[in-house]
């Protein structure tokens, strides 16, 4: 292949990097206009996410980019979920007073290091797409720099950042040193039969890293706390996109590279997946702050999706892929109403903020109780399917006891969500709220029609996509 | 007459758009909106009622499988299936039937928030039609997990006191019986390839895994029945509830257990439930006999009745599994039944707590000396409750412990205290409200039935004393598909 041809597999990213360079210098020389770099930066990720659906597979540099199904399936997902955050954010900040041409930017810098992630087919492009997103992500937690509490966020999501890159890196530089190669497909090759010691060692570490990037307990302690302090907007977008870039990457590395020692990752990703559902439901109960209530719900379905993957099959990839996408659209929606809602320009954060939210507010309340039931799981809502998905796999894999703990858990869960639509519907409304932002008033309801009734068509689509992209893991 | 059960199934939600159209363009705490919209949610239940006896004049009894089948692939395994047999039928008969006595019931008695609480009868009852109707296993779960909202909000905004306590209780209780259940289905779609309830009804499991599929479909449908000991939630849920909302849960959410066993274990699990046969008997000898004593010593009218309920359900679960033709037709019959007369006694408590705003016993006495036709119409429930030949509830019990006698002399004769014993606490009940001297000032005034209650009680009163003298009408529906049932189900366990 000559290098134009390579060059023609990463059509996405060409698009995303060189926009972002463009975009940088425009905003450089008229610094005023944030909504013209907003447009164009959305403009730039539609045109990504066209390329990334559209363009023919193959693979690049040795191995290093990998454009399958499976990549093409998440770019795209990846590519709407951020192109959704940008008027979420750009708006925000301009109401408080930060105009900050940046924020788009930096928002396609991180699509862009996702991306990577999502198509990175060796342990050198795995660690360049993470640090790449994670960067931008710092950058993004810290962006409003007035406020004590982001600036906390920042700084603590960096330096627990950084530890995760130092594991992940450890895992990776054990995993070269005695499978001898960093290309996943010749990793494959070496662990066949399964892992030795060291690279098992590696290979626990890389798990590890990536379990921080997704925050999976015990490897989530950075969540609640960056998820309170950071801008509601980017807690939006940094609770979607980024943690299906990650499991994308979690499922391609262990799929594509360590098929053969399926039997091995499988009882630890049991073992994260139980613990992030138990972690998330249990400490979930004694939050008030929704934001924080929101990390450990993440926690918990972060582990739903890793015990889907959990599975090692095909199917268990495809549950995977399936829940994270429904799971996307729904954390995204009820950030979303979180960022629309404020009361006498005090933003509401706690749970008895939304007391008589049905009353104040129908068309968020309505969507926000959508949302609350999805995540717990109700049908016909999408975190519903998600779940059928991850655990008709489960449970088909033989991981039965793992799938009823799980289910378990989310009875446990049921309880917080249902104490939130218990104060949107049955409490009294305590003073009026503000009027809503429109913006991501508009972008809460449209997700929450998506969670009930869109998703029980829209799975006719994702069904089949997600099927096709699961494939190339290479499962049985 | 295809597409009929999905007209019937979804005709409320129609009524659902048109109130929201209303609260589009109306303000929600007018008077006229308010109007218009129980008129609408009336109708609404009424189409859907035309419907349902539509489609039962459609329905051939005589064939076993299920007619006015619909079947359009969705996705992965699942597909839209609906159907009915002669035993899904009459529950979609019983539901449309109680749907807008309940709207009339709460003409009146709900102030508050109607429209939202209109929207949330109507779409329970589209979800509690879907239950009887879906022949898709995820399906049926989505209509039977579904209902738990509506319910969940109609006791939390519109209910007494302790109100959301009870609210929570009702979810948390059933929800974790239904995870149980959902990974048995998910187990069984996975084995078997297949959503589809008429394949899995003939599909073999394996024995082994039988049990621990029974297990977890047992766990939701022993919650949601209520069998002994799960049955906790139900006295505070009806005591919360309001009156239409306990009327829903006693006349049709609490069938929906007893129809999952019909529908799932006996024909899917035929081995697993021979297996568990004796410890249901046991645990429903038990229900039978304790909740009859405790809701005896009940102070609380509501709280007597659910705990009556729990009694009575006892005795189906008998019926059920006693795996004969009797024993399901008695079942089927002793469900229907109690559909009718339990959601008619909580109208009768809701006549007086409407008037007098208390539910205690002992704040009533003598109340036939002010409402003569109130007491004759709770006379007539009060004996159906009891099982008084003549009315729909002797046939139901006689059939079950007929049945239940066949598979156990015992657990039968267990079974029979509790009709002595229902007699017992119905009497003193009825005693204690409606005959002595009216002693209480307060009741002084209280009015006797009025036109619109007259209109709730008509009905019902028919339907009590048609099931109790003509019960063939029944079971010219029921007699081939339970037949059909018993059938299967002793070939299966070698009997």
């Amino acid at each position: 292949m000559n290098f134009s041809a390579e060059l023609a597999v990463a059509y996405p990213e060409l698009i995303l990097g060189l926009g972002a360079l463009v975009l940088l210098v425009l905003g450089a020389f008229a610094p005023r206009n944030t909504g013209l770099v907003g447009a164009l930066s959305i403009l730039v990720l539609a045109a990504a996410a066209v390329a990334a659906a559209l363009q023919p597979l193959g693979s690049a540099f040795a191995g290093g980019l990998v454009f399958d199904s499976a990549a093409a399936f998440a770019k795209v997902a990846i590519y709407i979920a951020s192109a959704v955050c940008v008027p979420l954010g750009q708006r925000w900040f301009e109401r408080r007073g930060v105009r900050n041409f940046e924020f788009p930017i930096l928002i396609l810098i991180a699509a862009l290091g996702m991306g990577m992630m999502a198509s990175s087919g060796d342990l050198i492009s795995l660690y360049v797409g993470v640090e790449l997103h994670s960067l931008a992500l710092y950058v993004l937690a810290a962006m409003h720099r007035d406020d004590a509490r982001a600036s906390e966020a920042g700084l603590k999501y960096f330096v627990l950042g950084a530890l995760s890159s130092g594991l992940l890196l450890y895992g990776a530089s054990l995993i070269y040193g005695f499978a001898g190669s960093t290309v996943f497909t010749d990793i494959a090759a070496a662990v066949r039969h399964g892992a030795g010691t060291g690279v098992l060692f590696g290979l626990i570490f890389l798990i590890c890293g990536l379990a921080f990037k997704v925050s999976a307990a015990p490897f989530h302690m950075w969540t609640p706390d960056v998820y309170e302090g950071a801008p509601t907007p980017v807690v939006a977008f940094f609770s979607a996109a980024p943690k299906l870039a990650a499991m994308v990457l979690f499922g391609r590395a262990l799929g594509q590279g360590f098929a053969g020692a399926a039997g091995q990752w499988q009882e630890v990703l049991i073992a994260l997946g139980l613990i992030s559902v138990g972690v998330g439901a249990f400490a979930g109960l004694a939050q008030k702050n929704l934001k924080r209530l929101l990390a450990y719900s993440s926690i918990a379905n972060v582990g739903y999706a890793i015990l889907g993957m959990a599975s090692g099959t095909t199917e268990g990839m495809q549950s995977m892929l399936v829940f994270m996408v429904l799971y996307m659209i729904d954390v995204t929606g009820f950030f979303a109403c979180l960022a629309a809602l404020s009361r006498q320009g005090r933003p509401m954060e706690t749970i008895d903020d939304m007391a008589g939210l049905i009353k104040a507010q129908p068309g968020l309340g309505l969507a926000m109780t959508a949302f609350s039931l999805s995540a717990l799981g109700l049908p016909p809502f999408s975190g519903f399917w998600a779940k059928v998905y991850v655990f008709k796999a489960a449970l088909h894999a033989g991981l039965a006891w793992p799938a009823v703990l799980g289910l378990v858990g989310s009875v446990v869960a049921a309880f917080y969500y249902l104490r939130l639509v218990k104060v949107i519907w049955f409490d009294a409304a305590e003073g009026a709220t503000d009027r809503p932002a429109p913006e991501a008033r508009g972008i809460a309801v449209a997700l929450a029609l998506f969670s009930f009734p869109v998703v029980m068509v829209a799975l006719r689509w994702i069904d089949p996509l997600a099927a096709t992209a699961a494939r190339a893991f290479g499962l049985a | 007459m295809t597409g009929i059960l999905s007209l019937t199934t979804f005709a409320p939600i129609v009524g659902v758009v048109g109130i929201l159209i209303l609260r589009f363009f109306g303000q929600p705490e007018d008077a006229r909106t308010v109007g218009a919209a129980k008129w609408i949610a009336l109708i609404a239940t009424l189409a859907t009622f035309a419907l349902s006896v539509l489609m039962l004049a459609g329905f051939d009894p005589n064939q076993a499988g299920f007619q006015f089948l619909e079947d359009t692939p969705w996705f992965g395994v699942f597909r839209y299936r609906m159907g009915v047999d002669g035993i899904s039928v009459l529950f979609v008969i019983l539901t449309t039937f109680l749907l807008p006595l309940c709207i009339i019931a709460s003409w009146k008695s709900i102030t508050s928030r109607v429209l939202e609480y209109m929207i949330a009868f109507l779409l329970l009852e589209t979800l509690m039609i879907g239950v009887f109707t879906a022949l898709d296993l995820i399906l049926f779960y989505i209509f039977f997990e579904f209902g738990l909202i509506p319910m969940f909000l109609i006791i939390g905004i519109w209910g007494g006191q302790r109100r959301v306590y009870a609210a929570f209780k009702f979810f948390l209780y059933t929800l974790l019986g239904s995870v149980l259940m959902l990974a048995a289905i998910l187990t069984m779609v996975a084995v078997s390839g297949t959503s589809s309830i008429p394949v899995l009804m003939t599909y073999h499991f394996d024995p082994g895994l039988q049990i621990w599929l029974w297990l977890a479909f047992a766990a939701s449908f022993a919650v949601k029945l209520p069998m002994w000991p799960v049955h906790t939630w139900l006295p505070d849920a009806h005591v919360e509830a309001p009156t239409a909302g306990s009327v829903v849960l006693a006349g049709i959410l609490l069938k929906l257990g007893g129809y999952g066993f019909l529908r799932f274990s006996l024909p899917m699990f035929p081995h697993a439930s021979q297996f568990f046969t004796p410890l249901v008997f046991a645990l429903s000898v038990i229900a039978v006999i304790y909740t009859s004593l405790v809701a005896w010593r009940q102070v609380d009218m509501k709280k007597l009745i659910a705990y009556s309920s729990v009694a009575h359900m006892g005795l189906v679960t008998i019926g059920i599994f006693s795996g004969n033709v009797q024993g399901e037709q008695g079942a089927i019959y002793q469900m229907l039944s109690h559909g009718v007369i339990s959601g008619a006694l909580f109208l009768c408590v809701g006549v007086v707590y409407d008037r007098m705003h208390t539910r205690e016993i002992a704040f009533y006495g003598g109340v036939a000396n002010r409402m003569p036709w109130y007491a004759a119409v709770f006379m007539l429930f009060t004996m159906a409750n009891v099982g008084l030949p003549g009315t729909s509830g002797f046939v139901g019990e006689m059939l079950s412990m007929v049945g239940g006698y066949q598979a156990s002399t015992w657990t039968a004769i267990l079974a029979a205290t509790g009709v002595i014993l229902s007699a017992v606490y119905m009497l003193t009940l009825y005693r204690r409200v409606v005959f002595g001297e009216l002693v209480n000032p307060k009741l002084a005034a209280i009015a006797d039935l009025e036109v619109r209650e007259v209109v709730v009680f008509a009905p019902l009163m028919i339907a009590t004393l048609v099931m109790g003298v003509m019960p063939a009408f029944v079971f010219n529906f029921t007699q081939v598909s339970a037949e059909h049932l018993a059938q299967v189900y002793r070939a299966a366990i070698g009997g």
